[in-house]
């Protein structure tokens, strides 16, 4: 499976189209009955990575593993677990790689915050430069000429 | 015989581009005009030859030649002719032969229209252009050779990839090459301008339409990966966040960006240097797209070993050529006086203000993709980036260019009226906000995302409508004005306008669609949505190269037939591989998408029904885009630039 899984990378390299194995995931002998908890395992699922795939969630990873981690995240919410503790359950065994949305926190605040600090940065540059050479030699139109110009849009 | 030709034509087009590359740059230095000269003729030669070899390489796939690695690893006597010839750029080596082929084309292209560049920017832009292709050609011959003979050949091939056996795909990768190659066109502009030291209208009004052009076949590149990735993967997703997907997604946004910011370049002569910038930074976003889909070191940091040679080769690649512009940049940027200054209300500042989103954009998209690898570099962790961080950290960034888009190309050139370009579209505004909140109020759920979609697609719609309209003055014949507009104003709206049906077609798919998965018997009937679907009965087919599990469904809706799909599960043995081919139901305002699935033990069959809303507008929304771009691209002036120097002599009055 693995093997044959890298072979299909190595032939999409290509492209720009994700690296996917097409059967959809989800079966339905996994899904809970209670439709508020299974959304939420829907929900988690989908910002979980499937271990073994080429960047897939396990929502919709056909590998073996991913059907047994929906499992588990279904189990642990029958149980009764939070959100955050089936996350929380599936890092201490599976570690950080599975999530996709990494923990807002430590060197990972670099990724969340680049963009923001780039705005700003890129904003303040841009605002001086134009300040800058706008008060250099721009000339507007003066009063009388403005006056002269309304003037003559007005006929 | 024609491979060995095909693979000497490739080694002749490297000596070739070698040329190319070094007489015209030094016989532009010492005003040499016959060096100079050299330039078009090579770059033509180098064209022909790398057709020559692409064309022996798809003869070897037409004709099932098993003595070559590439052909065995990738095709099939049975596979269908199409899929033999897309076949040559399906995979890793013929793919780069194309890519090879796009560059050459593009230089060749520089050569035969560029008859009215001054000699020396010309001699110039075409020796980058050559150097890029031994570049790449190099690259090709020494690490990735699509001519590799087989000592003992097999009888029959490995097939291509099932996934890629689809028209869809087919054409996907010539097009993704044309916007990624188009980009060399902007680089080689830029380099040749900081050698010549000098930028002005002229310079941007050729590098416009080539980024134009590249922009316009990305678009369409992305939209058909996109649309493939929606009706073949079998759940309906259509962006997925993929390292892959964003390789091409970041030359996009710096494209756009670029398209802009060369409209300042050409009208008002400013925002030259960040133009440069733009140009070098935009190719080599292409280029390390190239690095992280065919090094696979970003794709999976975790499980899969590429060739490393490749990737080194490519790094090498990527670091001289943005390395060496980036200092030459350093070196030459100040010398690209300014002249044409603006207000901080200007229509200027607004482009500037697109840039910096765009970049910004762009950076998110950058920095996501590759903070696994920085992050198992500084900290020995291993972690993912996915779809949950890009929708949070980059959606914000493209709304605020959504909202600032009407206004920002309604003002006026170095001094604009704010307060009323803005009152002007109040009502539009009114519009846009009545409607999202009748879409607040219309759906169950409580996200605020399909509400906003509508709101900014009608915002960025209109804006666009109203900019056209409002170009038309005043008094009558306002529609016979609007007929006459220059085709750039028309490219203009239709490609905002596409924009905006865009983000409101991935906001109503994200937030309204409906999914239902369950197990069925055939004959049984289950809701989805408005509609009742009934599973008819599932056969076995045969295909010409797969075995397929086709299912009958009928959709009917209050009772009445709406349609029969037959959604089917095939295998194709050569591959040992299954692929999903959902069956889609495609109407103007939802999709119906249904999948079977695999047999269950006590009877029945897995089966997945969605109704995607607003899916079609989707691929409207990006071929809308493509068609502004084609528009502005059509424009008057542009085809004055290009044919300024035949049209005195086409105009000479007959004796």
């Amino acid at each position: 499976m693995r093997a044959r899984a890298l072979a299909v990378l190595a032939l999409l390299c290509a492209l720009a189209v994700p690296v996917a194995a097409p059967v959809a995931a989800v079966q339905p002998d996994e899904m809970l009955a209670d439709p508020g908890l299974e959304a939420r395992a829907r929900e988690i699922s989908r910002a979980v990575r499937c271990p073994v795939c080429q960047g897939e969630s396990i929502d919709d990873s056909n590998a073996r593993i991913s059907r047994d981690l929906r499992i588990i995240i279904r189990e642990r919410l029958v149980a009764g677990d939070s959100d955050a503790e089936v996350l929380e359950f599936l890092v201490a065994r599976y570690g950080e790689f599975v999530l996709f949305d990494p923990p807002k926190r430590g060197v990972n605040l670099v990724l969340w915050l680049a963009g923001p600090a780039m705005l700003l940065g890129g904003g303040a540059i841009a605002v001086t430069a134009i300040r800058r050479r706008r008060g250099g030699t721009e000339e507007g139109l003066s009063a009388e000429e403005q006056a002269r110009l309304d003037e003559i849009l007005k006929r | 015989m024609i491979v060995e030709l095909g693979h000497f034509a490739l080694v002749l087009a490297l000596m070739v581009a070698a040329v190319q590359a070094v007489l015209p740059l030094w016989g532009a230095q010492s005003r040499n005009a016959a060096l100079m000269a050299v330039a078009g003729p090579a770059a033509v030669a180098q064209l022909l030859l790398v057709a020559f070899a692409f064309a022996a390489l798809t003869w070897a796939f037409v004709v099932s030649d098993f003595s070559l690695a590439v052909v065995v690893s990738n095709s099939h006597t049975l596979k269908p002719m199409l899929y033999k010839v897309s076949g040559v750029w399906g995979n890793h080596e013929g793919s780069l032969l194309l890519w090879v082929l796009i560059l050459a084309l593009f230089g060749a292209a520089a050569a035969v229209f560029g008859a009215n560049l001054p000699a020396a920017l010309k001699a110039r832009v075409i020796a980058v252009q050559g150097l890029i292709g031994v570049a790449f050609l190099a690259f090709l011959i020494f690490t990735s050779n699509p001519f590799w003979r087989l000592a003992v050949p097999p009888l029959d091939g490995q097939d291509l990839n099932p996934l890629l056996q689809d028209p869809g795909l087919a054409f996907h990768p010539p097009f993704l090459y044309l916007g990624y190659v188009g980009l060399s066109m902007a680089f080689s502009f830029a380099v040749a301008a900081l050698i010549e030291g000098r930028v002005d209208a002229a310079w941007a009004r050729w590098v416009r339409p080539w980024t134009l052009a590249a922009w316009v076949f990305l678009t369409i590149g992305i939209a058909m990966g996109s649309w493939w990735a929606y009706y073949e993967l079998g759940w309906g997703g259509f962006w997925f966040w993929d390292p892959v997907e964003n390789a091409s997604f970041m030359p996009w946004l710096l494209a756009a960006a670029l398209l802009h910011s060369a409209i300042v370049v050409e009208k008002r002569e400013s925002l030259k240097s960040w133009t440069i910038l733009l140009a070098i930074m935009a190719f080599g976003f292409s280029l390390i797209g190239t690095f992280i889909v065919r090094s696979g070191v970003i794709t999976s940091v975790h499980s899969f070993a590429s060739d490393p040679e490749r990737g080194i080769f490519i790094l090498g690649i990527l670091a001289f050529f943005t390395g060496g512009a980036l200092v030459l940049y350093a070196a030459r940027a100040g010398a690209m006086e300014a002249k044409g200054l603006f207000g901080m209300v200007s229509r200027e500042s607004a482009l500037v203000a697109n840039n910096i989103l765009l970049a910004v954009s762009a950076f998110v998209v950058f920095v996501g993709t590759i903070w696994p690898l920085v992050a198992e570099v500084v900290s020995g962790r291993q972690i993912s980036v996915g779809a949950p961080f890009f929708d949070a950290a980059f959606t914000p960034f493209f709304v605020a260019l959504a909202l600032i888009l009407p206004p920002g190309a309604m003002l006026a050139w170095k001094r604009g009226d704010g307060p009323r370009a803005l009152r002007s579209l109040g009502p539009v505004a009114v519009l846009a906000v009545a409607l999202g909140a009748l879409a607040f109020a219309m759906q169950t759920g409580r996200s605020a995302l399909g509400p906003v979609g509508v709101a900014l697609g009608v915002w960025v719609v209109l804006g666009a409508a109203y900019d056209l309209w409002s170009r038309t003055g005043r008094g009558g014949d306002r529609l016979g004005r609007l007929r006459r507009l220059p085709r750039a104003d028309w490219g203009k709206a239709t490609a905002h306008a596409g924009l905006g049906i865009t983000v409101f077609a991935v906001a109503a798919m994200n937030a309204w669609a409906i999914e239902d998965i369950l197990v069925v018997q055939e004959g049984e009937t289950f809701p989805l949505g408005r509609y009742e679907v009934r599973l008819d009965d599932v056969r076995q087919v045969e295909g010409p190269n797969y075995i397929s599990t086709t299912a009958e469904m009928t959709v009917l809706r209050a009772g009445a037939v709406v349609t029969v799909l037959h959604p089917e599960k095939r295998v194709y043995p050569v591959q040992a591989m299954p692929t999903t081919e959902a069956a889609i139901d495609y109407g103007l305002l939802r999709d119906i998408y249904l999948v079977i699935g695999d047999p269950q033990q006590n009877g029945g069959w897995a089966v997945r029904g969605y109704v995607k809303p607003f899916a079609n507008w989707l691929w409207a929304g990006s071929l809308l885009m493509a068609l502004g771009g084609g528009l502005s691209l059509s424009d008057r002036r542009y085809r004055v630039a290009a044919g300024a120097r035949k049209a005195p002599a086409a105009g000479m009055p007959a004796e």
